[in-house]
């Protein structure tokens, strides 16, 4: 008996030995593994999906950004105003009649595997999506309107359209190498995601790796043909949940994240080694206003109530919305007050109204609209419309969201105060889509991020958005239909000057703003944080003060400057040390504690027996 | 959806035509495998008419905040299909299952049998390492806290296992990656910097998996902690113990060789079940570190709706429970030769 108790005994001590080891191996492999620290790397949380990495079907917003750090552009929104600006393309020139637009393109950038970028590759890249259906899934929408495209020469790219386009020096299509795509014939096949293909490039950074679902790993283009970027490394680390990487971040294992919340934000304020940056979004926040909507037939759609097609009466909602109590308290005060649908942050066509357009935040003021027009007040305070009906209406909005859930309350609450009745319908976002495309909403919480043309914006609102009786096959922002609103669309769209092109968008805005069909409430802010002990600074966009990595280009991670080295070596050894010290109190812990078990198990065994 | 197909299984288990027939083993268990393809193909037909009753519209969501003129949205349709009579939309999708062909995903637009199979080791490891460990541990416990029932250690372990079992596992999570304070990596399975090899690359993953198998340990092995333990408790005053301590056993031995199998068959039960779930992975732990695994798949496939990815997933997920079910019932005749002579 004796001899078998000894025998278990140091069964059991090779077990918790085991044991231990197996839970130090881990450990010891990160310590080995991080050794190598030396190249410059700029760690960046990514906290939305990445699809592909083709640029012909990469959609989603992240996939898109790894098209712009990989990829040259014809022009890009430049990073002091967000307004086109030369990349490939030198100088570009367009006909008298505007259907002809010019490209020249620069001389000596190489691609990656030494071949020069030319503007045949130009060429290849728009003809493939006029010619291939697959092409067209991320940006087809540029080419739309195109009627040819060619490249006489190695340095000169022609593109005719069909009818006027204002995004003409804005196409947002990453420009790829004709000898790497041309031979493949299946864009939808896995392997155009492969390194072999989107390796090839010509952009500020080159990939290097793709772990599906996990991180993209870049290296600095050292010929880049604006010069090397400053680190020699990017990683964009995959993030499903914003609290583990604002974590994440205070530990140093990411550089930088944006995406924040206010409360988040408010929390890294301060801390040390991080730096907070609050710039002005690409993001309006609106509360739609159903004012009897129509499908793109001009059939009403949806189950709306009414009496909003009574413009005074939605006159009266939009002026008990405080737009102010909004951004103080809702967002914390990280947002700019509302006013057109283009954000501040695009200053050339973002429009404000004048004091005397302007619908001031005043209760009494619409009580009196409203009891001017009829609206007479019941019993319960509850107004009721000359036809009988009370004034009872749905606020819906995204039950996931805070913004919606806090702004549903104060709106319910001011509303209440002019003599309506609110009910709130916080539903999921894929609900909420169904309901506002389909009409079937009253009030319904929606936003928009924009883009640096203000084409898109405007074009949410106009009559050829509406969707078709189902609520499908077009996206509209408002459902807004008016012939003056698509008039200065349209000459905002023909019109290439700046200057008076800025003026019809700004009309625009105005023509909507006048008929209360949405309150933009605010603009968001982007808020962001970073490393200051390992970046020092970062190229935003606009400047002085924008964003790092809410961007439309490359400029944030293409500018990161990297802080003095020996700060980032000394905090590698100082998280090995104390990795050693936590492993060896674990392996004390663990040998001790087995020690007095076996201990007492023998004991104890020796007593029953 | 996993919680009502355990209870169709588990009422499958209690099949009263089970022992009517009685020509043996072999009726027994072709019956079984009967059963399950039944359900299989039920969860093939629900599955994919559960998902359409998913509000949303995933063009919207695919052209979401991009621009895209109607053409090129009715393009999209077209391609992906979805304005299709649903008769005809299934039957592509039921012949394409048995060519192996799970469909094509609308959001990523790729093959969903891929997606799902680079997702599916992700979470057999990390939800198999915990439930292994869960119920080493859970065993272990349970047998110990019922043996000295009503002891320090009995009540103070089952405390601790009851309010570990009732932490939100989100919370559980980020707790564990603020405290650990950077010692472990809070994303993902593989670090960038890892080095090459399949050395550093497997300690790396090992490195990646502690937090998460932790987190996913401190949840489980209470269930079976709990269950090991009162079905101990229900052995304890049997006779057959006693004439075991009678014939002068020790403490030890009665237990190992006599109270412990005859109440291990409920355990049984319960981790097969368990093992059958392992694949559906742990969505909110898997967001937590942002684990790549089936979890977080079918959380991201819920926007949209991505209808492939969601069916497929389904199926997987319902075939590994009907499967493992199926194993748990020829086991069980195998553990305990009451079952096969009742």
């Amino acid at each position: 008996m004796r001899i078998k108790h000894v025998r278990r005994g140091v069964n059991r001590a090779i077990a918790v030995l085991a044991a231990g080891t197996m839970a130090i191996l881990p450990l010891a492999g990160t310590a080995t593994a991080q050794q190598p620290a030396q190249p410059k790397v700029l760690r960046v949380a990514l906290t939305t999906g990445i699809d592909h990495l083709n640029p012909f079907t990469a959609s989603l917003a992240a996939s898109t950004q790894v098209g712009r750090f990989i990829y040259e552009f014809l022009t890009i929104p430049s990073a002091d105003k967000a307004e086109a600006s030369p990349a490939l393309a030198e100088s570009w020139t367009t006909s008298p009649d505007k259907l002809t637009w010019t490209f020249k393109i620069r001389k000596g950038v190489k691609w990656s595997d030494g071949q020069p970028v030319t503007a045949k590759d130009a060429a290849f890249t728009f003809q493939r999506m006029l010619d291939d259906e697959t092409a067209r899934t991320a940006n087809g929408n540029y080419v739309a309107n195109f009627q040819s495209v060619a490249a006489p020469d190695d340095t000169t790219l022609v593109i005719k359209t069909k009818a006027v386009q204002a995004t003409m020096d804005l196409l947002d299509v990453p420009i790829v190498p004709e000898h790497i795509w041309a031979p493949i014939k299946d864009l939808n096949d896995p392997k155009t995601d492969d390194l072999s293909v989107v390796g090839v490039s010509d952009g500020p950074y080159q990939l290097t790796e793709y772990k599906q679902n996990e991180y993209v790993k870049f290296k600095a283009n050292t010929a880049y043909w604006r010069g090397a970027p400053k680190v020699d490394e990017l990683q964009l680390l995959v993030f499903k949940d914003v609290e583990a990487a604002v974590n994440a971040l205070k530990q140093g294992e990411v550089d930088v994240i944006n995406r924040l919340t206010p409360t988040q934000f408010d929390a890294l304020k301060g801390q040390p080694n991080i730096a907070t940056n609050q710039a002005p979004g690409r993001r309006y926040n609106e509360i739609n206003i159903n004012f009897g909507v129509e499908d793109v037939n001009n059939k009403p759609i949806g189950n709306g109530n009414p009496v909003l097609k009574d413009l005074r009466l939605r006159q009266a909602i939009a002026q008990s919305i405080d737009t102010k109590t909004i951004v103080d308290k809702v967002m914390g005060g990280y947002g700019q007050l509302g006013g057109g649908v283009i954000p501040p942050i695009y200053s050339a066509y973002h429009w404000d109204p004048s004091p005397a357009e302007a619908r001031k935040f005043d209760l009494a003021a619409a009580n009196k609209t409203l009891d001017d027009a009829g609206y007479a007040k019941g019993a319960d305070g509850i107004r009721v419309a000359p036809g009988g009906a009370r004034l009872e209406l749905r606020l819906t909005g995204h039950a996931n969201r805070a913004f919606d859930q806090r702004t549903a309350q104060y709106v319910a609450g001011w509303l209440q105060q002019i003599g309506i009745s609110v009910k709130q319908e916080l539903v999921s976002d894929e609900e909420l889509n169904d309901r506002t495309t389909a009409g079937n909403y009253d009030l319904a919480i929606s936003g928009y991020a924009t883009n640096p043309d203000p084409d898109y914006a405007l074009a949410l609102h106009t009559c050829a958005a509406r969707p078709n009786a189902e609520g499908k096959g077009a996206t509209t922002d408002t459902f807004f239909c008016d012939p003056a609103y698509d008039g200065f669309y349209k000459q905002q769209l023909t019109d290439t000057d700046p200057a008076t092109r800025a003026g019809y968008v700004k009309q625009a805005q105005a023509r909507l703003y006048s008929q209360a069909v949405n309150v933009v409430l605010d603009y968001d802010n982007a808020l962001e944080a970073y490393r200051s002990d390992k970046f020092s600074g970062f190229q935003t966009q606009p400047q002085p003060q924008g964003s790092i990595l809410e961007q439309t280009g490359y400029w944030g991670v293409y500018g990161a400057v990297p802080a003095g080295t020996e700060t980032a070596a000394a905090d590698a050894g100082g998280s090995n040390t104390v990795l050693w010290i936590v492993l060896g109190v674990v392996v004390v812990v663990v040998l001790v504690g087995g020690g007095i078990m076996i201990g007492r198990r023998g004991k104890a065994a020796d007593d029953r027996e | 959806m996993t919680q009502a197909l355990t209870s169709d299984q588990a009422a499958v288990l209690v099949d009263p035509d089970e022992n009517r027939g009685g020509t043996g083993t072999t009726r027994f268990v072709l019956t079984k495998i009967a059963e399950a393809l039944a359900s299989i193909l039920l969860v093939i037909v629900l599955g994919f008419l559960l998902f359409r009753l998913l509000p949303g519209d995933p063009v919207a969501f695919m052209v979401r905040e991009r621009p895209t003129d109607p053409a090129q949205i009715a393009e999209l349709r077209d391609r992906l299909g979805i304005d299709k009579p649903l008769l005809t939309q299934f039957w592509d999708y039921f012949t394409g299952l048995f060519r192996g062909d799970f469909g094509t995903s609308y959001i990523e637009r790729r093959p969903v049998l891929d997606m799902i199979g680079e997702r599916l080791w992700p979470t057999v490891l990390l939800v198999g390492s915990a439930t292994v460990l869960a119920v080493a541990l859970g065993l272990w416990l349970g047998i110990r806290a019922a043996w000295k029932r009503d002891s320090f250690f009995d009540r103070a372990q089952t405390g601790i296992a009851l309010t570990l079992w009732s932490v939100p596992q989100f919370w559980l999570g980020l707790l564990l990656l603020v405290v650990t304070g950077g010692l472990f990596p809070s994303r993902g399975m593989h670090s960038p910097d890892a080095g090459p090899g399949f050395f550093a690359q497997g300690l790396d993953v090992l490195h990646h998996l502690v937090l998460p198998c932790v987190t996913l340990l401190a949840v489980f092995y209470a269930q079976y902690m709990l269950v090991m333990r009162s079905s101990l408790l229900g052995e304890m005053n049997a006779d057959y113990l006693t004439t075991a301590r009678a014939k002068g056993l020790r403490d030890d031995l009665v237990r190992r060789r006599h109270a412990v199998p005859n109440a291990l068959l409920p355990t049984v039960t319960l981790v097969f079940m368990q093992f059958g779930m392992v694949v559906s992975g742990a969505v909110t732990v898997e967001a937590v570190f942002s684990w790549p695994g089936l979890g977080q798949l079918t959380y991201d496939a819920l926007h949209g709706p991505d209808l492939p990815v969601l069916q497929g997933v389904f199926v997987v997920l319902a075939s590994a429970v009907v499967l493992m079910n199926l194993l748990a019932e020829l086991l069980y005749r195998v553990l305990d030769p009451r079952v096969r002579t009742a």
